[in-house]
């Protein structure tokens, strides 16, 4: 012992980085990569390749050569944008669109803001978002492998877009989902078509049950926004059931499950009170099922986490925890 | 049954108590002890010897110096040599009595045996009194003079006698080897405190990492019971490990589940709280007319070649204890008073120990890194880490904004320094370096403010007066 050290308590740390927390999310999300490869093939791996490697090689660029900082690499966090891009994509975006794509998630809603932790809206949704809009031809065509590394594959919309197509010319529900042949079990285990991350339902769980367990996120904002969504279909299925999907449908379809589980629960774009996530958790499932319903896009998640990501500030003013003795 | 503790925030560092199963030993006494004059909350104590002066341990060597203040006496027999500066722990001055040993003789009013005294006096001023002379103050940290607590201001009364057998903070086991060596005393102790508040219920509450002392305790609790009346009424409650359990505001809320307010005291919500090494104090005091001497100090660290637990004259100088056991490891980078989450690192090894003296912990310069500080990703695990309920996020940025009064309306006073924030951290925030920082800062603004305040009141009374 040549000088001793002299620093303010507490002089231990739980070892817990960002970068740990981060890598959690990451091994979180990898029963859903994985499934997707499952379904999707090797197109569904090159996606995710260029999707990472892009969000990753921006984000390097943007810090050391426009911002001339150290990298920030380590912390994982453009890995796990990253992988929630490619995951909201389909598996047959064109390799140049999901580059894009990682560009406007990282470049433009990360990077600008001031990088981790600055950003008001979650940087994958930013650039799903971007896509969407500007290609729509691209992001609404699902194509669904017959087999495991299947050759033969066949196109369609996905059970969202159907019933929202067959509404607008006249079926009602039931006879949608039963000339389609959509079952909730297939929908919690199998392939249904669209972006690939929300293919599977229980894989999506497992990760999120790995959050928990770790102690990654709290599951308020999850339950939150499934609960809402549950209720509030119920309410309109059960006046016509004709017109409206059921509770579980809306639960199991679409983005929603991956929406709820990883986009919503985004540290850095929602809010900090258990209050406040809570509330957050209201509005993103309302407005999701109010596009669902009566907006002109099939799919909803995206655009109601973006719009109540707008409104974390506030909520992060309004709400705050229990204080001790203080009323 | 869900595991008690308290409701908010908290975290769960390893407990590392590593000298657990080391028994209390009892230091060979130093050739010199530099005793301090400012050992407790309050006014130092006025010294009552000279230089030159022959002194007997026990025998008191300065005098509560204000009502808040403590006696103290000398901790060795032998001849006061000086009588002035020396550098404590942090390498500010401080003064101490420099006493030179010669042999180890005591006060002859001191029962040295071993017998337990189980019999309770009648008398609660008596045994507050007794407390008052024995130099008794709060061995749990804080040092607040054991026969003000328990003189409780006038209308406020107490419902319940905590004892604090928490040892919440990672790596410290000299409460817990108090417990199960000197479970009697404690208990005996635990009683006369009870009987000095006239309170009929007392909890000694421990946590579940130490199972055996539980046990040892609520044994003894059973077998005093039978000695008398004055033993009814004590408990003893296993609580959840949980850090900050010890804190006084936590362990209120965890055992009686009632919350102090801000600036408000134990009392108000009807609660004392004592660490069990205060009740082994009292015990001594009262029961033996030994005053608080000597003291359990727990000395460890992985890095640390032999882990114990001395009991250790108060005065005795840090490294004569550290060489007892071997010497400052090589390895060692910081060397502690205290825990690792709240203790304070000792910038000079020459200072000595005091009443509150309660572990020497030798840290490697890997188990206590800093991380690198990197953006706040406002995961909120600061909030949820926080004892008090406070957002150390908000206040960290409220603090480098300079908005004390944002700062006050986010009750960066309540904070209690026990560095959950920091621990927690994943972007390794200097958290708490700020907010104490600010906490400083905002708690003089408000006393500044209680004392105009106090004089614009005095004024007005004085001109109506006229």
């Amino acid at each position: 012992m040549d000088k001793i050290l002299v620093s303010p308590n507490p002089h231990i740390h739980s070892k817990t980085t960002t970068a740990v927390l981060m890598r959690d999310v990451v091994i979180a999300l990898l029963p859903a990569v994985l499934v997707s490869v499952v379904f999707y093939g090797w197109k569904e791996l090159f996606v995710l390749a260029v999707s990472v490697i892009s969000c990753m090689a921006i984000e390097y660029l943007i810090t050391r050569y426009c911002l001339k900082k150290a990298s920030t690499l380590g912390d994982w966090s453009a890995a796990v944008t990253g992988i929630l891009l490619a995951l909201n994509l389909p598996s047959t975006t064109p390799w140049w669109v999901v580059f894009l794509g990682a560009l406007v998630a990282i470049g433009v809603a990360k990077m600008t803001f001031g990088g981790l932790g600055q950003n008001v809206f979650n940087p994958a949704l930013v650039g799903r978002v971007f896509l969407l809009i500007s290609f729509p031809t691209y992001m609404t065509h699902w194509e669904i492998p017959q087999g495991l590394f299947g050759v033969d594959a066949i196109s369609g919309a996905t059970p969202l877009g159907v019933i929202k197509e067959g509404l607008m010319q006249g079926s009602t529900v039931p006879e949608l989902m039963a000339s389609h042949g959509y079952s909730y079990s297939q929908m919690l285990f199998a392939n249904i078509g669209g972006s690939a991350g929300e293919a599977c339902a229980i894989a999506i769980l497992l990760g999120f049950i790995y959050l928990l367990v770790r102690k990654v996120i709290k599951p308020w904002i999850t339950l939150s926004i499934l609960g809402t969504v549950a209720a509030v279909s119920c309410v309109f299925w059960l006046a016509n059931p004709a017109q409206f999907t059921d509770p579980l449908f809306n639960l199991l379809s679409g983005g929603l499950l991956l929406g709820a589980c990883f986009m919503a629960t985004d540290y850095v774009t929602s809010p900090m009170s258990t209050k406040g996530g809570i509330i957050f958790g209201v509005g993103i499932g309302f407005i999701t099922l109010m596009i669902r319903y009566f907006g002109s896009y099939p799919e909803g998640v995206s655009f109601a986490i973006l719009i109540m990501n707008s409104t974390v500030p506030l909520l992060n003013k309004w709400f705050h925890q229990k204080k001790y003795g203080r009323a | 049954m869900a595991r008690r503790t308290f409701s908010i925030g908290g975290v769960h560092p390893a407990d590392s108590k590593i000298s657990r199963d080391c028994k209390l030993e009892y230091l060979p006494i130093p050739p010199t002890v530099y005793i301090a004059l400012s050992q407790h909350i309050g006014a130092p104590a006025k010294p009552v010897v000279a230089v030159g002066d022959k002194v007997k341990a026990g025998q008191v060597i300065a005098e509560p110096g204000a009502f808040m203040s403590a006696y103290i006496h000398s901790s060795v027999s032998g001849t006061v040599k000086s009588i002035g500066p020396r550098k404590d722990l942090s390498g500010n001055n401080q003064m101490v009595v420099e006493i030179a040993v010669e042999g180890d003789e005591w006060m002859e009013n001191i029962d040295r045996a071993d017998n337990l005294v189980t019999s309770i006096p009648d008398d609660p001023k008596a045994i507050i009194e007794k407390i008052k002379l024995g130099g008794v103050v709060g061995l749990g940290g804080a040092t607040f003079p054991t026969h003000v607590k328990l003189s409780p201001p006038p209308g406020k009364t107490c419902e319940m006698l905590i004892i604090n057998g928490c040892e919440c903070e990672p790596y410290l086991t000299s409460d817990f080897r108090t417990l199960l060596e000197k479970g009697e005393q404690v208990v005996v102790g635990t009683a006369l405190i009870k009987k000095a508040l006239g309170v009929a219920k007392a909890t000694i509450a421990i946590e579940d990492n130490k199972p055996e002392a539980i046990e040892h305790i609520t044994k003894v609790v059973e077998t005093l019971k039978a000695k008398g009346p004055e033993y009814s009424g004590i408990e003893v409650l296993s609580l959840m490990k949980k850090y900050p359990e010890g804190g006084e505001k936590q362990l209120i809320d965890a055992v009686m589940h009632r919350q102090v307010k801000s600036g408000g005291l134990p009392i108000d919500v009807g609660a004392v709280v004592d660490n069990v090494c205060t009740a082994l104090a009292v015990y001594e005091a009262v029961q033996k007319n030994k005053p608080l001497i000597d003291n359990s100090v727990t000395v460890t660290g992985e890095c640390f070649p032999k882990q114990a637990n001395l009991i250790v004259r108060v005065g005795t100088p840090l490294n004569y204890v550290i060489d007892y056991l071997g010497g400052v490891p090589e390895s060692a980078a910081k060397v502690i008073s205290g825990g690792p989450m709240m203790g304070k690192s000792i910038a000079n090894l020459e200072a000595a120990t005091m009443k509150g003296t309660g572990g020497l912990l030798f840290l490697t310069r890997e188990q206590t890194k800093r991380m690198p500080e990197s953006s706040c990703i406002r995961c909120g695990k600061c909030a949820d880490a926080c004892p008090m309920g406070l957002e150390p996020f908000l206040l960290n940025r409220l603090a480098k904004a300079g908005d004390t009064d944002a700062l006050e309306a986010n009750a960066v006073q309540d904070c209690i320094m026990c560095g959950c924030c920091l621990y927690s951290c994943p972007a390794g925030i200097p958290l708490l370096d700020v907010i104490s920082q600010a906490r400083g800062q905002v708690m003089g603004i408000m006393r500044a403010r209680a004392a105009a305040a106090k004089a614009a009141a005095e004024a007005a009374k004085a001109s109506a007066g006229s």
